[in-house]
């Protein structure tokens, strides 16, 4: 068996001196190669992994056939934001870790196959064909323009539907916008793949809150006949700790957001401002930390760390971004726990103090608890702390629109079959009803939804 | 995009613009607040809402020019347009009928305070405004403040009009003369002087509704960079406020976290008078 193409990287002691992307994608021959690997399995494995179905050998066959445009199409037929997976899906649990050639060797790099025809797309020139299908004069809805929403509006409107999606950033992308930095997901990937979903005809609204600017009723009242709640999962968690709200410490949201969604990274040509000291720890090890991590070295930082109370098994982030994060010199501490931040006495952060832990049983989530070793006691000098130890859905809309159903948790409730709210015709899916937080996870919910969107408006408009 | 509509220039650096916003307009209530960004490059900066126009769909907005994106801002003239606009954002303040309330105005204070008082004189109260500035020139809004005020007084720090001194100066004196008559007291300026002000209050224990201005980014309660300390509790301003009780508020705490940018504050403003100087 030939050995899996390795993806070119920048070097680390480059890449961490500028924003741009880390991985360079496959040229032809090395996708060609790759796409030679494939055994095109007849009970097709990967496609399962897939949470969106890509039909993946059929795509890698196209490849192989040099026929990029058709392996688009085949992508994009299930995936409308092919060039986004290729970047951030965690393939590793999904399509490749179901992919044959993993149990002997190393599976099909699909993911890096599956940005190679995206981007293969995105540079030709070719005016996007878009099968005009017949408007059938029904508005639909949709709130929130990360990836849910996004392929929620392209399925809705690819069906004729008159779709208008609201978003209350400033610009369309969600996460992909504000969250994931430059150097995983350049900006002007996540730019084209919003102008196809315009080109379908989607009207993208942008700067309006719903809930505060129009509500959910008002909707309904201008003549949307049906609703799609995208809004994800952006109330930042704190740690509950002594000198959380000292001048330095951020919430990953606000570091992320003030670097990535406002350029801060290129002040002052850009007017907002981003503090990083020297010293700069990150709480937490998921996607969110190692994204914080990774962009405070680039911000100018020294000494970057990541502290997390468990162990490395338990990481949560893609096995990816922990080897890039490592390779560019994020130092981990693992087995550390926070427990307080000291400041200066002039109102910035100095130490944090954090105390060691060690790995007990599995607790409810199934990782080993981790316990605190009593009395180990430690501090690290910091400028800056970066808390990225989770988010929950921001409660704005559904504290505006009481009779819409939530956890505790403020997680949208809907039937696990239909996507359906407790509002009649308001649909919900992507971080903002729970469950597993990703990109491609998101893209699924907006998918169905859209599916039992149009079942809906079809029962209702007989 | 939002057009200017109109803009007024009410003191040095001082201008207040009306803007075509038909869906803000709607919904806009006293206390509510809007996120703006002149250009691509701009700061998203939270401003109040100071007044608004139903039928017309515009809002009015009075901005001080004191860093880079305000002094943009500021550069602004009729017919340009706004890149953009988001809001109503925060949680308005509760108009009902109280008695009597005293609003105490700091400074750019009025912009937050007029829209309250108005429609608490609307709602049947008594209102008594004690309006402040560094000098008569200053003061801005006065005629509007005077037309929905039953008592009003001034202070300015050189004495050029009304008392020399600070408004809390002028609550004080009030307070030990008539705190029995004050059902209310509104106060909104620097965090100085919400601050003071809340203390003096504090002594006769009349409810002090203080509204709180620490750096926002997005105002929709995703980024946490607006939190303040309430009662103990850490409290987001832009979706829990930006009116709070006043004797709860960590004042200190707030003040501290408004100087976290001052370095590059100090660097963008250079910029931005380099630019005008050039441009
Ligand atoms: C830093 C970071 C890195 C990540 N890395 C990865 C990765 O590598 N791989 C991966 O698969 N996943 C990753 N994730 C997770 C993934 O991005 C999310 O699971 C996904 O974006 C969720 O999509 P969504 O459509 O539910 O919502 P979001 O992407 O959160 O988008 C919601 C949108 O709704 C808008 N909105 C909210 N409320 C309102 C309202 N009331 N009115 C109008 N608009 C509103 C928001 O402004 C936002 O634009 C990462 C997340 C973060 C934060
Ligand atoms: C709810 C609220 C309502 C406000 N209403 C008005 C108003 O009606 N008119 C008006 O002129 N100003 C208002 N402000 C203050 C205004 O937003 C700031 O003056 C402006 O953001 C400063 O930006 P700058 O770049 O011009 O100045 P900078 O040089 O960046 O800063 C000058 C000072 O303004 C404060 N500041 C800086 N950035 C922000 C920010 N993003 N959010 C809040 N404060 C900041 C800081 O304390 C700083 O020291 C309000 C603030 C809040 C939070
Ligand atoms: S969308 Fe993600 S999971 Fe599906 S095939 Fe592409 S990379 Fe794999
Ligand atoms: S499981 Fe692997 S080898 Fe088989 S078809 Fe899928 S990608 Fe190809
Ligand atoms: S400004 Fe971001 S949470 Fe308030």
């Amino acid at each position: 068996m030939t050995e899996r193409q390795q993806m070119k990287k920048q070097k680390p002691e480059e890449r961490i001196n500028n924003f741009k992307e880390v991985a360079c994608g496959f040229n032809k021959e090395e996708a060609l190669a790759e796409a030679e690997r494939c055994l095109q399995c007849k009970n097709r494995p990967c496609v399962d992994g897939c949470p969106v179905e890509v039909p993946i050998p059929d795509f890698i066959d196209k490849i192989l056939e040099e026929d990029f445009d058709d392996a688009v199409d085949i992508i994009k037929g299930k995936n409308a934001l092919p060039a986004i997976c290729g970047r951030v899906c965690p393939q590793e649990e999904q399509c490749e870790i179901e992919c044959i050639l993993g149990k002997k060797g190393e599976p099909v790099a699909i993911g890096a196959l599956e940005r190679f025809v995206a981007d293969f797309d995105l540079d030709s020139d070719k005016e996007e064909e878009i099968n005009s299908v017949e408007a059938k004069g029904v508005k639909v809805a949709i709130v929130g323009s990360g990836p849910s929403g996004l392929t929620a509006a392209a399925d809705l409107a690819k069906l004729g539907y008159q779709v208008t999606l609201f978003e209350a950033l400033a610009e369309p992308g969600g996460v992909l916008r504000y969250g994931i930095p430059e150097f995983r997901l350049p900006k002007s990937i996540v730019d084209e793949e919003i102008d196809y979903i315009k080109q379908l005809g989607v009207e993208v609204k942008t700067n309006v809150l719903i809930g505060s600017t129009l509500t959910i009723d008002e909707l309904r009242e201008e003549g949307y006949e049906a609703i799609f709640v995208g809004t994800g999962a952006g109330l930042p968690y704190f740690l509950n700790l002594p000198g959380e709200n000292l001048n330095g410490v951020y919430s990953s949201n606000e570091f992320l957001t003030r670097a990535n969604l406002m350029k801060a990274y290129k002040f002052p040509e850009y007017k907002t401002p981003i503090v990083t000291g020297k010293n700069v720890a990150v709480v937490g090890a998921g996607n969110v930390a190692m994204d914080s991590a990774r962009t405070a070295l680039r911000l100018g930082a020294e000494e970057v760390s990541i502290v997390y109370r468990r162990s490395r098994n338990e990481m949560p982030a893609r096995e990816e971004e922990i080897e890039n994060a490592e390779e560019e010199g994020i130092d981990f501490k693992l087995l550390r726990n926070p427990v307080k931040i000291i400041g200066d006495g002039d109102g910035w952060v100095k130490e944090l103090e954090c105390v060691k832990m060690e790995l007990g049983e599995p607790d409810s989530s199934g990782r080993p608890r981790p316990i605190a070793i009593e009395g180990s006691n430690f501090t690290i000098p910091v400028d800056t702390v970066v808390i990225a130890i989770g988010q929950g859905p921001n409660p704005l809309l559904s504290k505006k629109t009481p009779e819409l159903e939530t956890t505790e948790w403020d997680n949208i409730i809907v039937d696990e079959e239909t996507y359906e709210t407790s509002i009649e015709g308001v649909f919900a899916g992507g971080d903002v009803i729970g469950g597993a937080a990703t990109v491609i996870a998101a893209m699924g919910d907006g998918r169905k939804a859209a599916d039992e969107i149009q079942a809906y408006l079809q029962g209702k408009n007989e | 995009m939002s057009k200017i509509l109109n803009k007024e220039n009410l003191a040095p650096e001082i201008d207040l613009f009306t803007i075509d916003a038909p869906l803000i307009a709607a919904k806009a209530q006293p206390g509510h607040f809007v996120i703006a960004r002149a250009s691509e490059r701009g700061e998203r900066i939270p401003l109040t809402i100071v007044d608004y126009d139903r039928d017309a769909g515009n809002i009015d907005l009075v901005v001080q020019a004191v860093g880079s994106s305000t002094m943009e801002f500021c550069s602004l003239e009729v017919g340009d347009e706004l890149l953009d606009l988001l809001g109503p954002l925060g949680e308005p303040i509760e108009i009902k009928e109280i008695g009597t309330v005293v609003c105490v105005a700091g400074g750019l204070g009025v912009a937050p305070v007029y829209p309250k008082a108005k429609y608490l004189k609307k709602a049947g109260n008594k209102i008594i405004s004690i309006v402040g500035a560094q000098t008569e020139e200053m003061i801005i809004m006065k005629d509007k403040m005077e037309d929905i005020s039953d008592e009003i007084y001034f202070s300015t720090d050189d004495g050029s009009l009304g008392e020399k001194g600070f408004t809390t100066d002028i609550l004080t004196a009030l307070l030990e003369e008539r705190a029995d008559e004050i059902d209310e007291v509104v106060a909104v300026g620097p965090a100085v002087m919400m601050k003071a002000a809340s203390e003096v209050t504090a002594d006769y224990d009349l409810d002090t509704i203080v509204s709180l201005n620490p750096i926002m980014i997005d105002g929709t309660g995703m980024c946490g960079g607006c939190r303040v300390t309430v009662d103990g509790e850490t409290l987001f301003a832009c979706v829990d406020g930006p009116a709070f009780d006043g004797h709860a508020v960590d004042f200190d705490e707030l003040m501290m976290r408004q100087t976290h940018y001052q370095t590059q504050e100090e660097k963008a403003k250079h910029n931005c008078k380099i630019d005008k100087e050039v441009g």
